[in-house]
């Protein structure tokens, strides 16, 4: 009852703060997808390579997030572009892993007949292997979205703005109802952003015959 | 120049291990070579090596008189039909889609082209035309096994290579589909090389007959000289009771 009464009068405070985190994590989004997609289709092709590159995100990812933040202040100075950097560089795991495990898994023997009646090595990537392992690159796509949207809470510790700015202003005025508030949007909108891709899950499934 | 295929004393190895020795094989155009012999013979080495999936250590394979060490391999691929056991067919594309495959690859196809074309192919295996907006997974296998053939014919292929394409199928399927198989043939005039290891099913199909055995050719000839002369016990226990 509290939080809801708090969520309506400072209304335009938490309307600034989840517009900001959902530019945030956009950012990261972006950024970790694209970047991720192509390393991971990058990897499925030089195997050797795999092994490092995977090994190399996995232990970026055992770092605590919130030190993490603190190495990376020295460089880029606190804000929104630190932030999104550390959000990019978490959400790498999941979307690196899963492109390369669904590119990797693709049936052998379908693969070569596709070489066998004349497809050049594009022709093999964008035409049978993405489309393929597309049902486990958007679910690693959805985790990578939802421990960014989470993640993106931490942020405002090092002077970011979004949710975390309720949570963290919450901490520090012994506010529990605004720290509650700024958590529970935070979680809503994580939801909501797993509900819409699994619905775009769907039909990705739908459309390649899955199901 | 009427030789589809020419193997000049072709050697192949996984690693230390030899599973071609010194294998020299002409085939005609038109003709329909069945190559047949027990698992690990090399037969399916064999038949990959004639679209280059398998490079040879020694010997030149050459197709239609051009060298596969020197030929664009993916180019003739395209001109060489491919039709595996299983199928193995593209899950994530329709029936249509998988058999305007390889036309598709050198130039994007028109919708009506591409209704024309797996509506020509699909009659071709014998299949209602209403199938091509499936997947393959709403196939059965029978089914899925003549858009294989249909896949591997839509190019126009001038040669067929088939790795037992009907080993997944039940019997009277696979009666039906080597009929099918051989008017096919006789419409097109197309050369293929078929590999079993169905004696029955080399018999009624070939007009030639390989016997393979460790990474050699056996025996080779027509069904009446390998039953009237079988080289040796490994042939006559191969031809059975046939």
């Amino acid at each position: 009852m509290q939080m809801i009464q708090i969520l309506w009068e400072r209304r335009v405070f938490f309307m600034t703060c989840l517009l900001e985190h959902i530019r945030i994590s956009l950012t990261a989004v972006v950024c970790a997808g694209v970047l991720g997609i192509l390393l991971g289709v990058f990897i499925s092709g030089h195997k050797k390579l795999a092994g490092v590159v995977l090994g190399v995100i996995n232990v970026i990812y055992t770092i605590p997030s919130i030190s993490l933040l603190g190495f990376l202040i020295p460089f880029t100075g606190i804000g929104n572009k630190t932030a999104i950097i550390a959000l990019t560089v978490y959400g790498l795991l999941p979307i690196v892993r899963n492109t390369y495990t669904g590119l990797t898994n693709v049936d052998a023997g379908i693969l070569e007949v596709a070489e066998g009646l004349g497809s050049d090595g594009r022709q093999i990537l964008l035409g049978i292997r993405i489309p393929l392992a597309l049902p486990v690159i958007i679910s690693g796509f959805r985790n990578m979205v939802v421990m960014i949207i989470a993640m993106g809470g931490i942020a405002s510790f090092i002077g970011a703005g979004g949710l975390g700015a309720a949570i963290y202003r919450g901490i520090t005025t012994y506010n529990m109802t605004l720290t509650a508030a700024g958590s529970v949007l935070i979680a809503l909108l994580a939801l909501f952003s797993d509900w819409l891709l699994a619905r775009v899950q769907k039909a990705v499934n739908r459309r390649y015959g899955i199901e | 120049m009427n030789k589809a295929i020419e193997i000049r004393n072709v050697s192949a190895s996984y690693g230390d291990h030899e599973v071609l020795r010194q294998i020299a094989l002409a085939v005609e155009k038109g003709e329909f070579l069945v190559i047949i012999g027990p698992s690990g013979c090399g037969k399916t080495t064999l038949l990959k090596m004639i679209n280059g999936l398998v490079q040879p250590v020694e010997g030149e394979v050459l197709v239609e008189g051009e060298r596969l060490s020197a030929c664009d391999l993916t180019s003739l691929r395209r001109r060489i039909g491919y039709a595996v056991q299983g199928a193995k067919l593209f899950p994530h594309l329709t029936v249509e889609d998988n058999i305007c495959y390889v036309p598709g690859l050198d130039k994007k196809l028109s919708k009506e082209d591409r209704r024309k074309l797996s509506g020509k192919m699909l009659e071709l295996v014998e299949l209602p035309a209403e199938l091509a907006k499936r997947f393959p997974r709403q196939l059965s296998g029978g089914q899925k096994q003549r858009v294989g053939i249909a896949r591997a014919m839509a190019a126009s292929p001038d040669i067929l290579l088939m790795d037992e394409p009907f080993g997944a199928v039940d019997e009277i399927t696979r009666r039906a589909l080597q009929g099918e198989l051989l008017a096919l043939q006789k419409k097109t005039g197309i050369t293929i090389v078929f590999i079993t290891h169905d004696i029955e099913e080399a018999f009624k199909l070939g007009s030639r007959i390989l016997i393979m055995k460790d990474g050699v050719i056996w025996q080779e000839g027509k069904k009446e000289e390998l039953l009237h002369a079988p080289r040796d016990g490994f042939v006559k226990q191969l031809i059975g009771g046939m």
